[in-house]
């Protein structure tokens, strides 16, 4: 229930409207426990004592009062509705801020789907939350004291039958939360199951068909069908027993009004207009009380989506500015790592890189070569400050990127990540994604150099052709040009390729690595590759093995020194050789 | 407070559709009620035939037809019995409280009881009833949906993200559900109240039915219009949402790239935009669905004034009882539910039928692969492959296999080299009959292969691609895919051979560690090492294999290296190959390019045409070499693999 609490604290902004919704409330309260008032008193005294005037009475005020709470509720539904969009509004847009804030150390935590699931579920479950609270918080207690009152005022004797009714219905409500909700969750597993079997078969379907396996996999799935009816049934039933008892005990209720109200209006100690009022009271109380037992049921939904959402909430970021950081000067791009040690769990634990000092020059390209698992994408991570080191530094034209913000740091990065992310939009704004303001001609010239250009052209919208899901299928191969067009646009100090060509067929990937070289005079380049073929040519190779360099140098060094480097060389370029 | 009558449908509807909507699609299992947001922005779609679709629903329902006449027998006799009781009160009153009448007025609430429990069996029984109906209904629905996809050919899901298909399953199977456990029950008890109240108020006193009747007809077509508002409103509100959601997914999802460039804050400010519109449509739309209860709620308070006043004024001339008054009451409180329960319905229903005629679109895919009639099994299989002038294309116009014709030996081993693109992976898709070709023909060991059962065909051969794919089971079971038969010892046996033994056992259970579905536990190189196995134990004659083109680690290349070698041993194997040792070592060497073969021989053969593979070949594994300082040359081999 805290998160429940906090997230109730932060609703202070719409303090004005909530006070406006209880006022509304109340006024719905009385007007609607008036209304049987009036109607006994339309019997009682109108009907049965035959006066005309006192029916008319009580009818012009029954008339009023029905003014007054279509009024207050309009106003309740107004207000309601709006306090609970616009909170869930604000507070979607403070979690997707603080998700933008979060370095990637933070999310790796998360999947996007969880991300999702809590920006969209999880928000509106809260916004139906706040809806619910401030449609019936207050009403359903004041309703339910309100009528009790009454009835007692009424009739005291006539109340006592609240005594057994309320603590039954109250009763119903604990064997739902105890026995219904673990047959909820059975269920739930359940069909978890066979979700995955379901969607294991769409991932392999080839596997699947290749061996022949579809009656197996029928009799899987059915077994698994069949249970998750079995469990449905189990639930279905219960809930069919225990459902149509809430109604049972009001038409019971309703049955002992009249019988002991019968009594005592023969007796003359209750008219019978009494008896009526008494019914909808009756009503009113168990209405209240059943919706205050969803009430319940919907807090620790609701209070579970607000820890959700608290969790993201409450990670702070675990790469941000420190506050003496200065903006990094234009430099050379000189780039270097001295005796960095690095590991995701921020602890030391299982470090993915370890002693790694490496230096390049402007103008020099560096290649990273291993297997994959040896820490290629991590120390390629480290350069745009994903993440921090937790032993040694990272030094960019000799300052140590901790040192300087952020965004002047990432200002001089240029990066190509492995997989390639486009943003749903024209072409031409992914090319200039990194410099919104750049012109016509220099998108086009970046475009040019990545081998771009020509495939843009040929279709008929050429740079203003959509991307994404309501745009054009790109292969991977044109993808990743748009990537590396877009990287380059920034004219970036340091170029990052991770494996940034895999997808492009041989002849363009020689063109991208001629322009690359045009590119590269006063920059470093930075590349990962998964074939020995295409980083042959840079200045330093440097092969990793298990977080640490197990050799360094260009290839010719390295076919002279390192006997790894020779393994890999000859396990791609064929051992057979050796044998032969 | 939601403004429900605890005495009418309410308390029905509520429990079990949250209940309904919690067995089928997962929501949290609690008495809450759905969002309105999702109750109505599930009504966006609608059926484009919704006759067809529900006549063959209704085919679905008809083995059932028995316990539905036995339903529908319940819940005729639980609305009479409901209406009884607000007029068993009335008789209470006028008949014996109002002439002290204490010995009939204990016969009548006897009476009352005895409707009242009889109700709520009744209603029991119907809701018991209801829910195993429902459920054999989606059991069979979901079966069905599942024993067609498999019958269904790649095309069909190469053209189908997974995701969409999974919501076949989930998403509009949970609609279908939500209808029948309870809109088609409420339906009918909701018209059956209805008529059946005005019925009886009409037989107890005609003029203060007329005068509580008035208002019906303006109920119903608030209902009505408000109804459309609120489906027009939640249209807009799931076209903004859409917007929203997937800025955000794209935005998370490539959160790195934002970072990197630098472009939180043109993030932030496109959220801004979309988040408010969103909210802007919400609450609109919200406003709509959530003023029809309360409004109708007033119109029932109103018509309790109507027939105070009228009853009262028609009571003074003697022409009504009290007790008439009050069963009036009692009805005029329910009046507003059957109309809300319409409304509601409208929308589920709707949703319903669009997710039906989803479903039937599946089940109406006819395979495009079928096996022909006469189709003969393949026996004692020798190996031996041809393809002959294949020609063959995903898109109509758009070939990816041209003219393709080439011959295996049994025994033999193929390789197929070429850039991406090049129609290696159609190549043995065409195989292993996964599509059909357009023109040509594919021959093993003679017989065309669309002459054969697709069965037989493919127990014959064993495939292992270059991403693993692995279930979520045991490490024993997913090897024993290969051949479910296969005793425990097969296994470890065939493990042994595909080298997997070694890590195998040192997995914390052994055999018996459970893998997921990503298998994050396991390296790419193990993952294939455990379809190798799987392969060896499956022991086909016809091996098509898919080397990885990402490099392990050295050892288990080797490792891999060495189980590739074990498996291809006296089979006829096509080979993608991307090592240059599984090309020399092929019987032959088919090169493509453009979804034709450009050139075939062998490795050496190849090299000294000096074509396509000469440069393919000086491209892939060989840039090194062509450093300015050197000319290359192949007349000999290049310098560093001379040295070994």
């Amino acid at each position: 229930m805290r998160a429940t609490l906090r997230l109730l604290r932060s609703m202070k902004p719409y303090r004005k409207l909530i006070g406006l919704d209880w006022f509304a409330m109340a006024c719905l309260v009385a007007a609607d426990l008036a209304i049987p008032r009036m109607l006994q008193t339309t019997i009682d005294r109108g009907i049965l004592r035959r006066d005309v005037s006192m029916i008319w009475q009580s009818v012009l005020v029954m008339v009023g009062l029905i003014v007054v709470s279509a009024a207050a509720t309009a106003g309740i539904t107004v207000f309601s509705v709006r306090v609970s969009q616009s909170f869930a509004a604000d507070l979607r847009r403070d979690l997707f801020a603080h998700i933008l804030s979060l370095s990637p150390g933070n999310l790796d935590r998360w999947q996007t789907g969880q991300l999702m699931t809590r920006l969209s579920s999880d928000i509106a479950q809260i916004a139906q939350f706040v809806f619910m609270t401030m449609r019936m918080f207050l009403r359903a207690p004041l309703m339910i004291v309100g009528s009790l009152v009454l009835m007692a005022l009424t009739n005291w004797q006539l109340a006592l039958i609240m005594l057994v009714l309320m603590p039954a219905t109250l009763l119903v409500f604990v064997v739902y939360a105890n026995k219904a909700q673990p047959l909820f969750i059975q269920v739930q597993r359940q069909l978890d199951r066979l979700n995955t079997a379901f969607q294991e078969n769409l991932a392999g379907v080839r596997v699947v068909k290749a061996f022949v396996r579809a009656r197996h996999e029928n009799e899987r799935f059915e077994a698994l069908n069949t249970d998750l009816m079995e469990r449905n049934i189990r639930v279905g039933h219960f809930l069919a027993i225990l459902l149509p008892i809430l109604r049972y005990l009001v038409s019971l209720g309703i049955v002992a009004v009249i019988a002991l109200g019968g009594v005592l209006a023969v007796r003359g100690s209750l008219a019978i207009g009494q008896i009526i009022a008494f019914n909808s009271y009756l009503l009113w109380v168990m209405m209240a009380l059943t919706n205050l037992g969803m009430m319940v049921g919907f807090i620790s939904a609701s209070d579970a989506s607000a820890q959700r959402i608290f969790e993201v909430l409450d990670e702070a970021p675990k790469v941000s500015d420190s506050p003496s950081a200065m903006p990094l000067p234009r430099g050379e791009g000189h780039l270097a790592l001295e005796r960095v040690t690095f590991s995701y769990d921020g602890e030391g634990r299982e470090a993915v890189l370890q002693e790694i000092t490496l230096a390049a020059r402007p103008g020099e390209t560096v290649a990273l070569l291993g297997a994959t698992g040896s820490g290629k994408s991590s120390l390629i991570s480290l350069l745009p400050r994903f993440y921090d080191v937790q032993e040694g530094r990272v030094l960019m034209d000799g300052l140590d990127v901790r040192e300087v913000t952020l965004d002047s740091l990432r200002a001089q990065i240029g990066l190509v990540p492995q997989e390639t992310i486009l943003f749903s939009g024209t072409i031409r704004d992914n090319i200039r994604y990194g410099r919104p303001e750049a012109s016509d001609e220099e998108v086009i010239a970046a475009a040019q150099a990545a081998q771009a250009h020509d495939f843009i052209m040929s279709f008929p919208d050429g740079y203003d052709t959509l991307v994404g899901q309501r745009g054009v299928n790109l292969s991977g191969g044109q993808k990743q040009r748009l990537a590396i067009a877009r990287a380059l646009l920034m004219n970036p100090r340091l170029l990052i390729l991770d494996d940034a060509t895999s997808s492009v067929d041989v002849e363009t990937e020689a063109k991208i690595q001629a322009a690359l070289d045009a590119f590269k005079a006063g920059r470093t380049i930075f590349l990962v590759a998964q074939r020995i073929s295409s980083v042959l040519g840079a200045d330093k190779i440097v092969v990793l093995d298990r977080g640490r360099i197990a050799a360094l140098g260009s290839h010719r060094q390295l076919m002279a020194t390192s006997p790894l480097y020779c393994e890999i060389y000859r396990s791609q370029l064929g051992n057979a050789i050796g044998g032969a | 407070m939601d403004d429900k009558r605890l005495d009418g449908r309410a308390s029905r509807r509520e429990g079990p559709r949250a209940a309904g909507a919690t067995q089928a699609s997962g929501a949290q299992p609690t008495m809450g009620m759905p969002a309105p947001g999702m109750r109505g922005a599930r009504a966006v779609e609608k059926a484009r035939d919704p006759q067809k679709v529900l006549r063959r629903l209704l085919a679905y329902l008809r083995p059932e037809a028995w316990p539905i006449a036995g339903v529908t027998v319940l819940v005729v006799l639980t609305t009479g019995l409901e209406l009884a009781g607000p007029y068993l009160v009335g008789v209470a009153i006028d008949r014996f409280i109002a002439r002290s009448d204490l010995a009939g007025l204990m016969r009548v609430v006897l009476l009352m009881v005895g409707v009242y429990t009889l109700a709520w069996l009744a209603q029991y029984r119907q809701s018991y009833q209801m829910v195993a109906i429902t459920q054999r209904v989606l059991r069979v629905l979901r079966r069905d949906l599942f024993q067609h996809l498999q019958t269904l050919s790649l095309r069909f899901f190469d053209q189908r993200p997974t995701g969409e298909l999974m919501s076949r399953l989930s998403n509009d199977i949970d609609a279908i559900n939500r209808v029948l456990s309870q809109s088609v029950v409420e339906l009918a008890a909701s018209l059956l109240t209805l008529i059946g109240m005005v019925g009886v108020m009409l037989a107890l006193n005609v003029w203060l039915a007329l005068g509580a009747l008035v208002i019906l007809p303006l109920m119903l077509w608030f209902t009505l219009h408000m109804g459309r508002g609120t489906r027009r409103g939640f249209q807009q509100v799931q076209a903004n949402l859409g917007r929203l959601n997937a800025l955000m997914e794209e935005n998370i999802g490539g959160i790195r790239v934002v970072q990197a460039f630098r472009r939180q804050g043109a993030t932030l400010a496109a959220f801004d935009r979309a988040n408010t519109a969103t909210r802007d449509a919400s609450i609109r739309a919200q406003l709509l669905l959530t003023l029809l209860r309360p409004m109708l709620m007033v119109f029932s308070n109103l018509d309790i004034v109507v027939i105070a006043g009228l009853g009262g004024w028609l009571a003074l001339r003697g022409m009504v009882s009290v007790g008439v008054i009050a069963t009036f009451v009692l009805y005029a409180r329910r009046f507003f539910e059957p109309l809300l329960t319409l409304a509601d319905l409208y929308n589920s229903i709707q949703s319903a039928l669009a997710g039906a005629e989803r479903v039937f679109e599946i089940l109406d895919q006819v395979p495009e692969v079928r096996d022909r009639p006469g189709a003969t099994e393949l026996t004692d299989l020798r190996g031996h492959v041809a393809f002959e002038g294949v020609y063959f294309s995903y898109v109509k116009g758009v070939p990816v296999l041209q003219d393709v014709s080439f011959v295996a030996e049994p025994g033999q081993v193929v390789a197929l080299v070429g850039p991406t693109g090049a129609g290696k992976t159609t190549l043995v898709n065409l195989l292993a009959r996964f599509y059909d070709v357009d023109q040509g023909a594919i021959l093993v060991d003679g017989h065309d292969i669309r002459e054969i059962k697709q069965d037989s065909l493919r127990r014959q051969l064993g495939i292992v691609l270059q991403d693993t794919f692995l279930f979520s089971d045991t490490v024993m079971e997913n090897i024993r895919y290969g051949r479910l038969e296969a005793s425990d010892e097969e296994v470890i046996a065939a493990a042994r051979l595909a080298n997997a033994d070694q890590f195998i056992q040192r997995l914390p259970e052994g055999y018996q560690t459970q893998l997921s579905e990503r298998a994050g536990t396991l390296s790419q190189g193990q993952r294939q090492l455990l379809a190798i196995a799987r392969a060896i134990l499956s022991d086909p004659r016809i091996l098509i294999l898919d080397e990885a083109t990402s490099s392990v680690d050295t050892r288990t290349e080797v490792q891999i290296q060495q189980a590739l070698l074990n498996l291809m041993k006296g089979r006829t194997s096509l080979v993608i190959a991307h090592r240059l040792s599984t090309i020399r070592n092929a019987d032959q060497v088919l090169v493509m390019d453009g979804g034709r073969i450009v050139e075939r021989g062998t490795h050496e053969s190849l090299l000294a045409q000096r074509g396509f593979y000469y440069r393919l070949y000086m491209s892939q594994f060989a840039r090194a070499e062509l450093s300015p300082a050197q000319e290359p040359s192949l007349a000999e081999p290049p310098p560093s693999l001379a040295t070994d």
